[in-house]
């Protein structure tokens, strides 16, 4: 382990798990570090001030493994290990947001416990993550616990990470890889922007008939959400029905219904509804055709 | 214990043991303690792409990445690419294509191309834009650079070198190329002495404020690092500066009050670049915010509290021009159309922050900074520390782009106080969020106005009044109140005309100049007027315009004649473009619900150089005793290009093949005033110097020699070879004497555009001459999101005399670039924008495919024929692209910009209710 300090600034990275949750045990004031891809851009400062608890030398938190029936996305794996990664087609979507995710500088950068942890609104990964039905692992030196993502991130910027807790890993339950997906996302220039809103959708058909359906909106609302009920209404349709596109049964109301929406300057609350619908009903589509052309 | 330990990277293949804190920026070490100050910042947040280096092969931020993270590692940066002096293929095509205009983006360019380029040889459009989407460029439009990109496999010749009297009109590739591209230029960040002190500005948090500061010097004592303070009271000059001087009203410190956000208070003078990252929320300062005002109809109201107290109603100037009679030219109308349209605050993000440093050379401040206008810089400065003008020498360092904001003074006046007051040497970054928010805007403006035709399109009348937010201080916002009225009407005969524009004082940034002063703004509502009165007319948009279009020896709006017009030569250029995507774009609709395309046109026209003032420049050219021929370029290359060009058009003057004339630049005690690089004037106005003073040196040769005009001279060691036919002469230099300025021939030619003073009523001869320009613009809109994609641009400009085909192909791309950006995303907000992740700018992937007209209809006052192009490229960008957008939904206007989404769903949805409620 690496450890250089001063007055008011110390460095620390640590190569295991369990030296790192030590420094927060001690020290629960320390920033984890990770691609500083989102904490960097805070200062205009040469240089990290305060203490700091780079995670990035923590081989165990790298990676993507098979754990039976879990698949463990250790928390500083980057964007672009994901990109390259060989994994179903259930993770497309996620695929699609990394490779949207500001640029190949910052996918190579970003990790995923990074974009997490900072809970933006805007965080392109997180309605993927909920359509996989993804949960996170926090350590602390006192143990390791797992919880939803839907129940960890609480608010904007929020979530429920204790201070002496490091996000370790994501998971995906193996039962929620399955189907197809897509992801969509808004912004006003083609690279390095942030959503005006994003959809992903994750679907299962089985005998031309959809069996499971996972949708979700980003920055349409304080938090990204699940929408239950589009899901349900899905559950039953024949894909070669007439009625499809998706924009034939997705109502704006049912989107209105789930989400509060954002109004500021990138969008209007009224206008991120209506793209909400727009970019979901191309995210179900998307995921349809794939299925349709034997995808 | 110390809060550094021992790092050993591997840099460009050699190993670098580096002692410095271990959250450093990889950046600034590499910058500051490995002195490879080819890696560039420009936002220090992930935002601009410029700090791009290879770590272990992949492309990264280095401005994000910590020391402790590059431990063991291997860095590639830009310094890397050449080998030794002979550039590497990605480079040369960088070259060959004319892709680095100012330079400052390419470093971050080039170590992103460089891995595709390793794993690709022929990579296609989309690869590259994916490749480069993460490094913006304000400067060129990225259309060259993907070209490079894509040619960048095979070893090329280089553009070739001209010949004798080949110069104007030839591609060639920047002169002052090769170190923008190898890592080697200077900008303002990347000189500083040893010991140089380290600046940073205390600014204003609120937008109006009042302060008291307490015990500076108790402050300065508790804190190690702190060598110095500097305050208001510490000036002993004018503390006021402003580029009209008799409107100068900006503090270069606020002494008690502050009337912007970012607004320079106090300067902190420390011992090193730490101070930077010191918490410095403990200084003794107290703020009383107060309201702000910070729109034009409130800075207006009654009763309003005045910004400056002796500018009533907050209207800082006021400018108009009135020609004929518009109740006549309404009266007699058949039609007409009247709108109202506002802009938002735009900024000119380029690549480079504010940088510079400054010494004292015995009693005079030297400053070495980016900068637009060096002269203007040292009397500025001198101003306000109260020395001589001779007692200020400014060395204009590279400039990372200007666009009009680095033609008002930032840092230099703070190092030239800092290093007055202290003897020492010092320097000064700006931080992104500090450039952007303390430098100047493009002026918000809320416009009115309406034209009318009769039954046959021509236009009888025009009326535009517009108010425009100059922000806290004066700056350009004169020259937006008499640029705007005089240009309103657009290249267009308009017999009767009223325009009307005032400059108004908010607590907004300070608004200044910013390619175009207003007329990319009135040309905008002025545009879609008049698409809107070709409709009620029933006439072809491009025809309506071509039969209003000016001709040669019609009056313009300020009674002028003039004898070179080009505009309808633009306007036909563009009938191909025009024919072919009506016909594609009908197709297309017919086929598409929920994607619609459409056309728009838009013509400009601007007057080159200062509105009726004196603005001259001033060339040296001088021979030494060895035979160098040395030309003094004082117009600032800020990307533009005046480095080449000017040679170009000195060399063919002086009938020498231009490889033999070298170049000095813009240092102000060497070189003379070339005036500032602003109004599209470098190119016409310097280039004219640069001729005569080309031919006079001829003149002075061919006399020395006894030959005729023809003679054909070349240089050799030490001597002139001048020959005639079988005639024959050899100048020896070397027996000749030195004058002064170190040479045994030379001459000095100024030349100032013959321009007239305007009446009340703004008629008279504002401009010894115009440029001219139109473009056509083909977007795709999608109906259910109101995004707006622009495929393809065709611009046509006449140039009178194109000097540099290459150089002017890329002014009109970076100008497309503004254009886009100023029509559908750019949105300075004060306080909620200050930084390039929430202030958009066209990235790599937003940009069209882009044909080129270059016309020449010379110009009897230009330099073989030249007229000016620097901010026409901008100016019907943005009015062409909103016309399109309309054409492609069916009639959907938009009344302000930026054209986001939300606002183009919006518009899409009211045409729609319209429609419905008509039906
Ligand atoms: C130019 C630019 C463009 C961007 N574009 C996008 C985009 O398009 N979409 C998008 O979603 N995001 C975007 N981002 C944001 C950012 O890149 C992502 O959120 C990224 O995934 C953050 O990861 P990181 O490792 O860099 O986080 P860091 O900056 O290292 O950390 C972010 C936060 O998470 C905490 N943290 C990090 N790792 C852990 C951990 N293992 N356990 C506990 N806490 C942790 C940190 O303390 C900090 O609060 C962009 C950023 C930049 C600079
Ligand atoms: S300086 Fe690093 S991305 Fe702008
Ligand atoms: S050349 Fe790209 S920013 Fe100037």
């Amino acid at each position: 382990m690496m450890s250089v300090m001063s007055s008011n600034t110390t460095y620390i990275r640590p190569l295991t798990i369990e030296d790192a949750v030590d420094v927060l045990s001690t020290s629960a004031a320390a920033v984890i570090a990770a691609g500083c891809t989102d904490l960097f851009p805070l200062t205009s400062a040469p240089r990290m001030t305060g203490q700091v608890l780079d995670v990035t030398g923590i081989k165990d938190m790298r990676g993507i493994t098979d754990n039976g029936d879990m698949r463990r996305f250790g928390g500083a794996t980057t964007w672009t290990d994901i990109i390259r990664a060989d994994l179903p087609p259930a993770y497309d979507m996620l695929k699609l947001a990394a490779r949207e995710i500001g640029s190949i500088q910052i996918q190579n950068a970003g990790t995923i416990a990074g974009n997490l942890c900072n809970a933006s609104p805007a965080a392109d990964s997180i309605p993927c993550l909920l359509a996989l039905d993804a949960s996170v692992e926090l350590t602390s030196a006192s143990g390791l616990r797992q919880l939803p993502l839907s129940d960890f991130i609480v608010g904007p910027r929020k979530t429920l990470r204790q201070a002496d807790e490091i996000m370790t890993a994501v998971l995906v339950p193996k039962s929620s890889e399955t189907g197809v997906s897509s992801f969509r996302k808004l912004g006003t220039r083609k690279y390095l922007i942030i959503s005006i809103v994003m959809a992903a959708a994750r679907i299962e058909v089985k005998d031309n008939r959809i069996t499971h359906a996972a949708l979700s909106l980003g920055s349409c609302s304080p938090v990204a959400v699940r929408l239950d009920k589009v899901e349900a209404d899905l559950i039953g349709m024949d894909i070669h029905n007439a009625t499809i596109p998706a924009s034939h049964y997705v109502e704006e109301t049912d989107i209105e219904a789930t989400i509060n929406p954002i109004d500021d300057v990138r969008g209007t609350a009224s206008y991120r509804i209506t793209a909400a619908k727009t970019l979901l009903c191309e995210a179900i589509d998307n995921c349809l055709n794939q299925v349709r052309s034997g995808g | 214990m110390s809060d550094q330990e021992q790092f050993t990277l591997t840099v460009n293949g050699t190993k670098a043991n580096v002692s410095r804190p271990a959250g450093m920026r990889l950046s600034e070490v590499l910058r500051e303690e490995l002195h490879l100050t080819g890696t560039k910042i420009g936002c220090n947040a992930g935002d601009c792409g410029a700090c791009t280096v290879l770590v272990d092969g992949e492309p990264v931020c280095s401005c994000l990445m910590t020391l402790a993270k590059a431990d063991g590692c291997h860095i590639e940066t830009v310094e890397s690419l050449a080998n030794g002096s002979k550039l590497s293929l990605l480079q040369q095509a960088f070259s060959r294509h004319g892709a680095a205009q100012c330079g400052i983006c390419t470093p971050g360019m080039l170590m992103a191309a460089a891995p595709l380029i390793r794993a690709n040889k022929a990579p296609s459009r989309a690869e590259v834009e994916d490749a480069l989407g993460g490094v913006l460029c304000r400067c060129t439009g990225y259309a060259k650079i993907i070209d490079a990109v894509m040619d960048a496999a095979m070893e090329k010749p280089a553009m070739p070198m001209p010949v004798r009297h080949g110069a104007v009109g030839a591609r060639v590739e920047r002169l002052d190329g090769i170190p923008k591209l190898n890592g080697d230029e200077v900008f303002g960040a990347d000189y500083w002495p040893e010991n140089a002190l380290y600046l940073r500005v205390l600014r204003s948090p609120y937008h109006s404020a009042q302060f008291t500061i307490g015990d500076v010097a108790a402050w300065v004592a508790k804190h190690d690092l702190i060598s110095h303070v500097f305050l208001a009271s510490d000036i002993d000059g004018e503390n006021q500066f402003g580029v009209i001087p008799p409107m100068a009203d900006q503090p270069a410190l606020a002494v008690d009050a502050a009337r912007f956000k970012g607004e320079a208070v106090a300067i902190i003078v420390g011992q090193s670049q730490d101070v930077a990252a010191m918490d410095i929320s403990d200084f003794p300062i107290e703020w009383t915010e107060l309201p702000a005002i910070m729109d034009v109809d409130v800075a207006l109201a009654d009763g309003t509290t005045l910004i400056h107290a002796h500018r009533e109603n907050n209207i800082l100037i006021s400018g108009i021009v009135k020609h004929g009679d518009i109740d006549k030219g309404f009266g007699a109308a058949d039609h007409i159309a009247e709108m109202s349209f506002s802009t938002s605050y735009v900024e000119h993000a380029y690549i480079e922050p504010e940088a510079g440093v400054a010494w004292m050379d015995g009693d005079t401040v030297v400053i070495q900074a980016c900068t637009q206008a060096p002269i203007m810089d040292r009397d500025d400065t001198a101003k306000v520390l109260g020395l001589p003008v001779e007692k200020i020498r400014i060395i204009p360092s590279a400039t990372g782009g200007g666009f009009g904001a680095k033609l008002d003074v930032s840092v230099q006046p703070l190092l030239g106080l800092v290093a007055l007051k202290t003897g020492q040497p010092c320097r000064i970054v700006y931080s992104r969020n500090e450039s952007m928010m303390s430098t100047t805007k493009r002026h918000p403006g809320v416009m009115q106005a309406r034209i009318a035709a009769d039954k046959k399109g021509h236009i009888t009348a025009m009326e535009f009044q517009g108010d425009f937010n100059t922000g806290a201080y004066a700056s350009w916002g004169p020259t937006v109140a008499s640029r705007v009225p005089i240009h309103a009407s657009g290249p267009y005969k308009t017999p009767n005309y009223l325009a009307k524009a005032r400059a108004i004082h908010t607590n907004g940034p300070p608004s200044g100049a910013f390619r175009g002063f207003g007329v990319p703004q009135s040309t905008i509502i002025q545009e879609a007027l008049y698409d809107e009165l070709a409709e009620k007319c029933g006439i072809d948009r491009l025809a309506f315009r071509r039969l209003n279009a000016l001709k040669n020896n019609d009056i313009t709006i300020c009674n002028q004649t003039l004898p070179a017009v080009g505009i309808d030569d633009c306007l036909a250029a563009l009938e191909p473009f025009w024919q072919k995507h009506q016909q594609q774009i009908a197709d297309f609709n017919a086929k598409n619900s929920r994607k619609k395309r459409g056309i728009g046109v838009s013509s400009c026209w601007y007057g080159c150089g200062n509105t009726a003032l004196p603005n001259p420049s001033t060339i040296r050219l001088g021979i030494t005793a060895d035979g160098q021929v040395v030309l003094h370029q004082g117009a600032a290359d800020i990307g533009q290009g005046s480095n080449t060009v000017i040679p170009q058009i000195c060399a063919d003057a002086l009938g020498l093949p231009l490889a033999h004339i070298s170049i000095i630049g813009g240092d102000t005690a060497i070189t003379p005033d070339c005036g500032k690089t602003s109004a599209s004037r470098q190119t016409f106005i310097t280039g004219k110097a640069a001729m005569l003073a080309g031919q006079a040196l001829r003149r002075q040769i061919l006399r020395l020699s006894n030959l005729g005009d023809d003679a054909i001279i070349e240089m050799a060691e030490g001597s002139i070879h001048v020959s005639h036919g079988d005639k024959q002469h050899e100048i020896a230099l070397s027996e000749m004497a030195a004058n002064p300025y170190g040479y045994v021939l030379m001459a000095e030619e100024t030349y100032n555009p013959p321009t007239e003073e305007l009446d009340a009523f703004g008629q008279g001869k504002p401009y010894a001459l115009y440029g001219f320009g139109a473009h056509a613009a083909v977007v795709e809109v999608d109906m259910h999101l109101g995004t707006v994609k622009v495929l393809h641009i065709s611009a046509a400009h006449d140039l009178g005399k194109v000097v540099n085909p290459l150089l002017a192909e890329g002014q009109i791309d970076g100008g497309i670039a503004q254009g886009l950006g100023m029509a559908l995303m750019e949105e300075y907000i004060p306080g909620r924008t200050e930084n390039l992740h929430d202030y958009l700018i066209p990235s790599i992937g937003d940009m069209p495919e882009i044909e080129y007209h270059l016309i020449e209809v010379p110009d009897p006052e230009g330099p073989m024929g030249v007229k000016g192009l620097g901010e026409h490229v901008l100016i019907p960008t943005a009015p062409a692209i909103l016309n399109a957008i309309t054409n492609a939904t069916g009639g959907a206007r938009l009344y302000q910009t930026p054209a986001v989404p939300h606002r183009v769903l919006a518009a899409i949805q009211a045409n729609n209710n319209v429609n419905e409620a008509a039906e």
